[in-house]
């Protein structure tokens, strides 16, 4: 059992032990020094109380046999019959893992007439590609879904599985890491693995203010999401020896108490996620007519149009159309803000973009520390001449 | 009809900041408030309870103050509400939190519906909510952003994929995670708060619940560890511009072109 105890005679100072806690759990009942439920078992008042005060008793359960859980593997996502990119860049960082821990990669994917599908994911490093190709998987419903990742993890025990933080990804990986009882760490943007197989993943948490260094030392498989364009889609390349196995659930694995009715399509307003090019407004924009500049200047440009969460608040722009940690996580290969100030609420949804712009005309807005190309000035002079000599290169 | 709805207490900002010394939180006070993402999940379970007679009951796992949550939330309109407390659910991530939640659920019995928030502001993992339905072995729908129709035996969602509207029947028991916006959540009532003040709320410890293996919650029952947190990075190199307005423009022109952005296919 992990715990802290309390040496009650090394505690001199009563009032100043209350104060250590962050959570406010340190508390006295009964004239002693006691830990409530507050505790997030943090430590500090173990590295800050009186010396020896505050104990930590360690986990002493039996931890999984590293040895026999070996390969990484990427659960590739295919929707409408083609493969969500996210497998791709998920399939790069496999790689780049597997030969820093000598393990294989695996591809494991899910769905009906998958053929073509599992040769794009030969091209793309796996050795091998196991695939459950059967009408029932057709659509995605969870308990047929999960059945069939425990099937494969059951089947190849690898160490690591590697899920695209998409809206299937992020309702199977825990279902399924539930059932394995192990650990699942959401919306990765850094992974590093140990030569034992030990996955560290770095992820954002209290809105992108914090970073955290997560590890899942003693259980097996280890369970990570990415969110799309995190990574790179690597160059294409297949391995010797590269395979596709084929499995097959059986019928009782495959209920479900959900019943697909329809998958239809959304109306075709093109995802913010697959633009190249993003011209993104801010509160820096006066009026919503203005609007119509920056989108004169996104569509001049090839790119969409979109914004920060303050136009979405007021009604300007839709929710779609929001970059941020509370709307969309865009990686273009270019951005030009416009009046936005950079919190880091929004920073968090595009500060991985290839080549960052931003226009403002405060030189001190937090935009300019991760802009590639700094401009400081005034939207309303520095967009329409952009406009009118992009419009000149084009006559 | 019988629903749940899981809610948490989350910080008030997220402002934090890092002690760079030693690696931790900079917090000074504990100041929370619900879960913004709860509150779609609490209207929804509202709207089902008008039209089909439900019963509400809130879960929610924390320290003694998230007592203020169920308060919020029976002033929205909820029937009952338990709270998971005990010194031993500390520390808990992901898997031991769904764990405390799927005991509590077990421990207040039967129901048809469970329904909790997208995610919340703190953790921002999305991911309790698929776990519970997990060890309460019912099905799951996340990211429902519409309901059509409920009987006594199913539900019927849309399901919000990034491009596509999964529609389904979803049989009870079961759970759903509902979309902000799924319904626009209504303002805690003062006549409910009076009307509630003095609402016995239910605490759980771990003595209450049917598994009493200590080891299974808390950070005894968590596979991942955080081994260190630090501020987040911010790009170095850049390059500023200043001047007059038609001139920024002229070598922002220049500068994509530059860098190939005008090329067309």
């Amino acid at each position: 059992m992990t715990e802290i105890i309390i040496h009650q005679e090394k505690i001199a100072d009563v009032d100043a032990v209350l104060k250590l806690c962050p959570f406010g759990a340190i508390e006295v009942n009964d004239g002693k020094v006691a830990i409530n439920a507050g505790c997030r078992l943090c430590r500090i008042c173990i590295k800050k109380g009186p010396a020896g005060a505050f104990e930590l008793i360690e986990n002493d359960a039996p931890a999984a046999d590293k040895s026999k859980w070996r390969g990484i593997a990427v659960v590739a996502e295919v929707t409408a019959g083609k493969l969500h990119p996210v497998s791709f860049e998920l399939l790069g960082k496999a790689r780049e893992l597997a030969e820093k821990s000598a393990q294989e990669v695996y591809a494991v994917v899910f769905g009906f007439r998958l053929a073509p599908v599992a040769e794009e994911l030969l091209d793309y490093g796996a050795d091998k590609v196991v695939v459950y190709d059967q009408p029932e998987l057709e659509h995605f419903r969870i308990e047929p879904y999960t059945a069939a990742l425990e099937d494969f993890i059951n089947a190849f025990h690898p160490s690591v599985v590697l899920v695209g933080g998409t809206t299937v990804g992020r309702s199977l990986a825990p279902r399924t890491a539930a059932r394995f009882r192990t650990g699942l760490t959401a919306d990765c943007t850094i992974l590093d693995i140990q030569p034992d197989t030990d996955l560290d993943q770095i992820r954002p948490a209290y809105g992108g203010n914090i970073m955290a260094h997560i590890n899942t030392p003693r259980h097996r498989p280890q369970f990570a999401t990415v969110r799309y364009k995190i990574f790179s889609i690597p160059e294409k390349c297949r391995r010797d020896g590269a395979e596709v196995i084929q499995r097959k659930l059986a019928p009782s694995a495959l209920g479900s108490g959900i019943k697909v009715l329809e998958v239809k399509p959304k109306p075709p307003v093109k995802m913010l996620e697959d633009a190249e090019i993003i011209v993104a407004a801010g509160r820096g924009v006066k009026k919503l007519e203005d609007l119509a500049m920056l989108h004169e200047l996104a569509e001049l440009l090839d790119g969409q149009l979109a914004s920060s969460r303050a136009l979405v608040e007021c009604g300007w722009a839709p929710a779609g159309r929001q970059i941020g940690l509370s709307g969309r996580t865009v990686k273009p290969k270019l951005i030009i803000t416009c009046g936005i100030s950079g919190a880091i609420q929004f920073a968090a949804g595009m500060n991985n973009s290839e080549f960052i712009v931003a226009i403002n005309s405060d030189p001190e807005a937090a935009i300019f520390k991760i802009a590639h190309v700094g401009i400081c000035g005034d939207l309303y002079s520095v967009v329409p001449r952009l406009i009118e000599r992009l419009k000149g290169s084009m006559a | 009809m019988r629903i749940i709805v899981c809610i948490k207490q989350v910080p008030r900002s997220t402002q934090v900041e890092i002690d760079e010394k030693n690696g931790t939180l900079k917090r000074d006070g504990v100041e929370s408030k619900l879960n913004p993402y709860d509150l779609y999940a609490l209207e929804t379970a509202m709207r089902l309870k008008e039209e089909h007679s439900a019963s509400v009951a809130v879960l929610t796992m924390g320290p003694p103050q998230c007592e203020e949550a169920v308060r919020e939330a029976f002033m929205m309109g909820a029937d009952s509400g338990f709270i998971l407390s005990d010194r031993r659910f500390g520390g808990a991530d992901v898997l031991a939190t769904s764990y405390t939640l799927a005991q509590g659920v077990r421990r207040i019995g039967d129901f048809d519906l469970i329904i909790c928030g997208k995610q919340t502001t703190d953790g921002d993992t999305a991911q309790v909510g698929a776990e519970l339905a997990e060890f309460l072995g019912i099905p799951h729908v996340t990211n429902v952003c519409r309901i059509h129709a409920v009987n006594t035996e199913k539900i019927t969602v849309d399901m919000d994929m990034p491009a596509h509207i999964e529609t389904s029947d979803v049989d009870f028991p079961c759970l759903i995670t509902v979309e902000k916006g799924i319904f626009e959540p209504r303002l805690p009532s003062y006549k409910l708060k009076l009307a509630t003040v003095d609402r016995a709320i239910n605490w759980l410890t771990l003595d209450d619940l049917p598994d009493r293996d200590a080891g299974h919650y808390g950070l005894n029952g968590s596979p991942t560890q955080v081994k260190r947190i630090f501020p987040p990075d911010t790009h170095q190199e850049h390059i500023m511009l200043e001047g007059e307005g038609a001139e920024l423009g002229d070598r922002l022109f220049e500068l994509l072109n530059d860098n190939k952005f005008l090329q067309k296919l």
